[in-house]
């Protein structure tokens, strides 16, 4: 397997009023293609952080972060908007769909970055909601599904413009504890059958058992590495 | 989907608050397309009919106030005038006062047609008959359509100021010709019959004269006219004032007050207000899906799109109001214009120009109240979107 993602040397620092918090001081890490990681750790450990570097929506102070051969850390605003939309699918803790669009509409949302025609996307947006299940409700809107099915449609979100990479931020956190096996088997298929490489942050471990590796993550620091 | 998709979707998130929101801008542009337009048909209106050539005298009082009927041959002599005209106002009305009053004026048939030969287009042989009949009157072409009159007619034609020796208040009138304007849009609500069928029959104010109309030799020499008739009558009991036909036109119809400058108040301040209303509630709006703009930028919306998408809701709410505001200011602007008082204006149908300003004064609207809460999107950074929703 080759890396997908390298963290090299990551440093980052915040600034709350005029205290400076170091969150990684030299942070390294490599996640292959094909790999299913959980990210575990206390609050306060980087976990959020780690993500958002991942996900291209926070920069580093210093390291370099490499996807698939690319640094992407000297990327521009407009750049990283550009990685975002081709190379990563989000799944967030509270689904965070767009209230006045159909399941379908919030599926398109990624597709609307692309210069697919409109036959398409309507294609598209139908063999992502059929992969989760959720075909049949597409006309619904988010209010009118479930916590899980509202899951389902956000991951057929982050998967239809066919990503490498998924990020996840507590998926389950949300759901119940069938909803949530429900959903992380989803994730797990979609890892296994279709090789999306996906990083999932967790405070959950029966949630972190569906990955392939748990790296556990303490002030900054990786402590522990479970398989 | 589209990005005007998605905007539309947004701007009816909260229906009945893009509704009041609507209303309001309607309401702004409702007094817009109204008094814009009132402004420019009264532009129109005092425009037509006048020449560059003509002044016009009146009492320096006020034009309401007569003249000596003495003063007409006095301004003839005064060098540089090549030919004068005189009208009195006569109050006219058609058997109702309160619903069916007009521009009534009695005038000197032969000097009159002289002169507005082309304001007032006649056949030969109407006016031929104009000018031989006593009793003649001649009637705008919109006038004798609102009443049916037809050429030949004797109607009674009233005055709220004179009244006849016999107590009548009404005179008897024989429609000569029914005149038409020189372009389609002119007014054609007037009525103009001889000074001396009124001067022979009233019971005050004989032989006086409300204004005369002085034909200079060019334009050039109006000024110097215009103080050389003034000079002659200074420190007489009436003293005059004399200005050029289309400055007497205009202060004529804004007898009520400036109105460009009403206009331009109202305007102004129905805009302030709806500009503070959608500003402030655009902002609030938007604070309110700060949270959805962080996960449309997560997923790689850039910065400027997200603006675009902000300032276009924004666009679009003006753009709606504006057009439904223009629209049924068009529409009663042409019920208006049939009315009795609307008809003394001319075209008071929505010219494009009106129109045209109106949507950009939409679209300008629209991008000042979006620019606040479309600019706090485009800086907004994404993990600050999605902590604060």
């Amino acid at each position: 397997m080759s890396a997908l993602i390298q963290l090299k040397n990551v440093k980052k620092t915040y600034k709350r009023g005029k205290e400076s918090i170091t969150i990684f001081d030299g942070l390294n890490l490599t996640i292959e293609q094909g790999d299913f990681v959980a990210i575990m750790g206390p609050s306060g450990s980087g976990k959020t952080t780690l993500l958002n570097l991942l996900g291209g929506t926070d920069r580093s102070d210093s390291g370099e972060i490499n996807f698939d051969g690319e640094r992407i850390d000297g990327y521009n605003e407009g750049q990283l908007a550009g990685w975002r939309a081709r190379s990563v699918g989000f799944i967030f803790q509270f689904y965070n769909l767009m209230p006045v669009l159909n399941a379908a509409q919030n599926v398109e949302l990624p597709l609307m970055l692309t210069k697919l025609s409109a036959g398409k996307r309507r294609a598209n947006v139908e063999t992502a909601l059929k992969i989760v299940g959720l075909w049949d409700r597409a006309k619904h809107r988010p209010k009118e599904l479930s916590g899980g099915q509202q899951q389902r449609v956000a991951i057929a979100r982050a998967i239809v413009s066919d990503p490498k990479f998924l990020l996840c931020d507590e998926p389950t956190g949300d759901l119940d504890r069938n909803t949530a096996n429900d959903i992380l088997g989803t994730l797990q298929q979609l890892n296994q059958e279709m090789g999306k490489t996906i990083v999932m942050v967790t405070h959950d471990p029966e949630a972190a058992r569906f990955a392939k590796r748990t790296l556990h993550l303490d002030k900054g620091v990786f402590a522990e590495v479970t398989q | 989907m589209t990005d005007l998709d998605l905007v539309w979707k947004n701007l009816f998130r909260k229906p009945l608050r893009t509704i009041l929101l609507t209303v309001s801008i309607f309401m702004a542009f409702l007094i817009f397309g109204i008094l814009t337009s009132l402004n420019v048909a009264l532009d129109r209106a005092s425009e037509s009919g006048s020449a560059s050539n003509r002044l016009v005298v009146s009492n320096k009082i006020n034009f309401t106030q007569s003249m000596p009927y003495a003063y007409i041959n006095r301004v003839a002599a005064i060098p540089g005038v090549t030919a004068v005209t005189y009208q009195n106002w006569f109050g006219a009305y058609y058997q109702d006062q309160r619903t069916s009053r007009f521009v009534g004026f009695a005038v000197d048939p032969e000097t009159y047609m002289a002169i507005f030969r082309d304001e007032a287009r006649l056949t030969d042989a109407e006016r031929q008959a104009f000018l031989t009949e006593r009793t003649g009157v001649i009637v705008g072409k919109s006038l004798a359509d609102r009443y049916g009159w037809k050429v030949g007619q004797t109607i009674p034609i009233s005055s709220n100021i004179y009244s006849q020796a016999n107590g009548r208040r009404s005179w008897d009138m024989k429609i000569s010709g029914i005149f038409t304007g020189a372009k389609p849009t002119d007014p054609t609500t007037a009525i103009y019959f001889h000074y001396d069928y009124m001067n022979e029959t009233i019971t005050f104010g004989r032989d006086q004269v409300g204004t005369i109309t002085v034909v200079t030799a060019s334009p050039d020499q109006n000024d110097q006219v215009a103080k050389a008739i003034d000079a002659n009558f200074a420190n007489s009991p009436a003293e005059t004032s004399t200005v050029d036909e289309k400055t007497f036109s205009r202060a004529f119809l804004k007898q009520a007050g400036d109105l460009n400058f009403i206009v331009t108040m109202v305007v102004s301040a129905a805009f302030a207000a709806i500009l503070m209303i959608v500003s402030t509630t655009l902002v609030s709006a938007m604070r309110e899906r700060t949270k959805e703009i962080g996960v449309m930028k997560t997923l790689g919306f850039s910065s400027p799109r997200v603006l675009r998408m902000v300032l276009g809701e924004a666009v679009l709410l003006s753009s709606l109001g504006a057009v439904l505001g223009l629209g049924t200011s068009a529409f009663i602007l042409t019920g208006l214009s049939k009315s009795p008082v609307g008809s003394n204006f001319g075209d008071l149908s929505m010219s494009p120009v009106v129109a045209l300003s109106g949507l950009a004064l939409a679209v300008s609207l629209g991008l000042v109240t979006g620019a606040v809460p479309a600019l706090s999107a485009l800086r907004m950074s994404i993990i600050e979107a999605l902590n604060r929703g």
